[in-house]
């Protein structure tokens, strides 16, 4: 029996919305308010265009065959939010705070950012454009002031790392090659909200299929030549590559403007899975070992955003603020206790053990921090 | 995080499994039976002794936890947690969390605010593989390793006075090859119930409540009980394919529970009267040299014969077994009260299967779970006299446990109540 019939059955309908009711966002199935969107590879159809400001919930409905994009843009082209990855014949609820002003919803068939769109006006009093909090707004403008930062970080220190490489110099071009990283590491759910920039720059040998790997590059092609071939010779146009990829990225995020409930906090706990599933078990740097340095980057970039909602955070479930600062704090100790000179230990030296204590402190920051985005949307 | 308050609140506000499925409820549950395969409902059709019934719930409050004279399900999810906090308060507030998921999944509700229907931005409190099945007589029972009480010389909790004497350290018996890795641990949660997915279920999301408190140590799945507590059930048979374990102690025998199997007040821990000591081992059978035995020698081990279980010389599974008729090292006669001082044990133990190991060999063998009031009187006393056991050449005990079960929990209160107050 599907979930859904077994609900219909029982009259969960009922139970959803008292709940909705008490957490005052998020999903709204079958609300009556909800405004009918269906995008297809070549329409995005909107049921209501003219509309009373506030919290507003689209239906967002998929009848095409390529994974589609729903964005609310201003008439400027800027970004105001944004739902990706929804499946072809999948309906999701997309809910986003609207102050009265002229609007465009737009449907992006295979999410390339560019696709049919249909003029919105919104009316009356209430609502804000991205939040309602100003706090909220505040927190958002500031974390974009952050990733910006990083991201210039990441170029100035690749542009060094890149440099050794195409120098033929292995030794130094290993010794940069880790903390050119960090700033990526650092933001990297927001770095993957440009969907081609990526896997240009960070993807692995071992998740490529077979016909992807004459073209890859980045990071890690350079990782293997440096530490399994330990030369780097004719691998110097793929530290150009690099570069180029990194500033491009850089020039798209002119407009960027991240929301504090889908960027920010689900960003964050993006980030501990990351380090969950990739830096625990030592398979993202499987040659050079440098796990720690992006473990690093991956909390720095979670602790970023949280310590900007902090105060939110606390006024809402200020058990769950006690709960994140109590498992911040033992994860950086912990890591600590891996520090090295400028960096850490080699992974590879770290045994069954201690990984097991890291994978524990992970789990227990990660599941507090899975609870941020509601306590936000709250 | 919901506070105690909160998480109570949602629980009243929320429907159970069974009132979810609504009239497609019976037939469901029909289906999952013959799902699992007939002998499990012959096995129960001869009445389940304590008055219950396949499809209902075991009530999870009481004056013991349930889990230990209830009736026997088909699957077991076992689980040993190690405390990775040296925070009392934590602890307590993880074991409040716990009972309150553990009532609910026990009476085949959800964990918190449900699987569905919450905000979209969240991640759902329960994980949702157990959404639409039957509570499966699902129970779980908790128990303390002496490591919560001391360890490596600190007291960490400030329980090492409440320490049972009872709750002693096992000793090295012949042959143990124990991995340190399968055994001990400072709590473990024992899930039962007929539906593996319902077990399995249990255990993910008592994990998830305790990260930050408790990390799993280790874990172990069975797949077929090996004994009944509900003496007109069929014994179930082991690896081995023998009825094992046919007098053990029954629910209904409620004497004999007292006497041998609930701890008392006068035993010396107070907050355990009414609780059990629960010893686990993980006993590896030789499954394959265990193949070439001969059928006569098969039974000579035992002491009893195959095909129904009778004792050496006697005609039917329960008859009263002639020990003088048995070889003196078969295991019937050497596990025998009448050769132990008269001791009983309750043994609640799974068949498991690990797959294979590196040598082409089935990984598998006897989850051997047993209750006692003491176990110095209980299980190292059999296990002792077990060492002359003709079995000891076809198993070998790879892990061990022994842990304090705390009485039951009443209504508002927790796990462990009568430790921690």
């Amino acid at each position: 029996m599907r979930s859904s019939s077994v609900l219909a059955l029982a009259g969960v309908t009922a139970l959803s919305a008292s709940l909705l009711a008490a957490c005052g966002g998020g999903d709204e199935k079958g609300g009556g308010d909800a405004i009918k969107v269906t995008a297809s590879d070549g329409a995005c159809e909107v049921a209501k265009t003219e509309i009373p400001a506030g919290k507003i919930t689209f239906k967002v409905f998929n009848k095409g065959s390529q994974a589609n994009e729903f964005e609310i843009l201003r008439p400027d082209g800027k970004i105001i939010a944004e739902r990706e990855n929804i499946g072809p014949g999948t309906t999701i609820n997309f809910v986003v705070n609207l102050a009265a002003g002229d609007y465009k919803a737009l449907c992006s068939a295979g999410q390339t950012g560019k696709g049919p769109s249909k003029d919105i006006k919104v009316t009356g009093a209430g609502g804000a454009a991205g939040s309602a909090d100003p706090r909220l707004a505040k927190a958002s403008a500031d974390y974009r002031t952050f990733v910006l930062a990083q991201v210039d970080d990441t170029i100035a220190k690749t542009q060094k790392f890149a440099d050794a490489v195409k120098a033929g110099d292995v030794e130094k071009a290993k010794a940069l090659y880790a903390p050119s990283r960090m700033g990526w590491e650092t933001i990297e759910p927001v770095a993957e909200k440009f969907g081609d920039i990526d896997p240009k720059v960070d993807a692995r040998e071992a998740d490529l299929k077979p016909a992807e790997k004459a073209n890859w590059s980045g990071w890690h092609l350079l990782e293997k030549a440096l530490w399994k071939d330990g030369s780097v010779k004719g691998k110097e146009r793929y530290a150009d590559r690099l570069m180029a990829d990194l500033k491009n990225l850089r020039g798209q995020m002119g407009t960027l403007n991240l929301d504090p409930v889908n960027d920010m906090a689900h960003g964050a706990k993006e980030l501990l899975d990351e380090v969950a599933t990739g830096k625990v078990t030592g398979e993202e740097e499987a040659f050079s070992h440098t796990d720690l340095w992006d473990f690093k980057g991956n909390v720095d970039g979670a602790k970023k955003v949280y310590d900007l909602l902090r105060p939110v955070v606390q006024e809402k479930d200020a058990q769950l603020a006690k709960d994140l600062d109590d498992n911040f704090t033992a994860v950086e100790n912990l890591l600590a206790k891996y520090a090295k000179g400028d960096g850490y230990v080699s992974y590879d030296k770290v045994g069954e053990s201690d990984r097991k204590s890291l994978a524990d402190a992970v789990n227990a920051l990660g599941e507090p921090l899975s609870k941020l985005a509601g306590a936000v949307a709250k | 995080m919901a506070g105690d308050g909160e998480r109570a609140a949602r629980m009243d506000a929320r429907m159970s499994r069974r009132r979810m499925l609504g009239f497609g409820g019976a037939s469901l549950v029909v289906g999952a039976a013959a799902g699992a395969g007939i002998d499990r409902v012959v096995a129960k059709s001869g009445g389940d002794g304590g008055g219950s019934d396949v499809t209902s719930p075991i009530p999870f409050h009481g004056a013991h936890q349930a889990g230990i004279a209830t009736p026997v399900q088909d699957r077991l999810h076992f689980a040993a947690f190690d405390v990775v906090t040296g925070d009392r308060a934590k602890l307590v507030r993880m074991l409040k969390d716990w009972t309150a998921a553990a009532a609910a999944m026990t009476a085949g509700k959800p964990v918190g605010a449900g699987a569905v229907g919450g905000p979209e931005v969240s991640p759902p409190d329960d994980t949702g593989e157990a959404l639409g099945l039957p509570p499966s007589r699902l129970t779980l029972t908790v128990g303390f390793g002496p490591t919560l009480f001391e360890k490596d010389g600190k007291d960490r909790f400030g329980l090492k006075a409440k320490r049972p004497a009872a709750l002693v350290d096992l000793p090295h018996f012949p042959g143990d090859n124990l991995d340190p890795a399968r055994s001990d641990g400072d709590i473990v949660v024992q899930a039962c119930a007929d539906d593996p997915q319902v077990a399995v279920h249990a255990i993910r999301n008592l994990a998830r409540i305790g990260f930050g408190v408790v990390s799993v140590r280790w874990s172990q799945l069975g797949f077929g009980k090996t004994s009944s507590t509900t003496p007109d059930a069929q014994t179930p048979r082991n690896m081995f394919g023998f009825k094992d374990g046919t007098r053990n102690v029954a629910g209904t025998e409620t004497d004999a529970l007292d006497k041998h199997i609930w701890a008392g007040r006068p035993d010396g821990a107070e907050w355990m009267a009414g609780g059990s000591y629960l010893v686990a081992r993980r006993i590896r059978m030789h499954i394959e040299t265990w193949d070439r035995t001969s059928l006569g020698e098969q039974e000579d081990v035992f002491g009893r014969d195959k095909n129904v279980g009778a004792p050496i010389g006697q005609r039917r599974e329960h008859d009263a077994v002639d020990l003088a008729k048995l070889k003196p090292t078969a295991h019937v006669r050497l596990a025998h009260p009448d050769s132990n001082g008269g001791t009983r044990i309750l043994r609640r133990g799974y068949s498991f299967t690990d797959g294979s190991d590196g040598l082409g060999r089935l990984d598998a063998g006897l989850f051997f779970i047993a209750f006692q009031r003491d176990p110095r009187t209980g299980f190292i006393r059999v296990q002792n006299n077990l060492a002359t056991d003709a079995m000891n050449e076809y198993v070998q005990h790879v892990g061990s446990g022994v842990y304090a079960c705390p009485p039951g929990v009443q209504e508002g209160g927790y796990w462990g109540e009568t430790l921690f107050t």
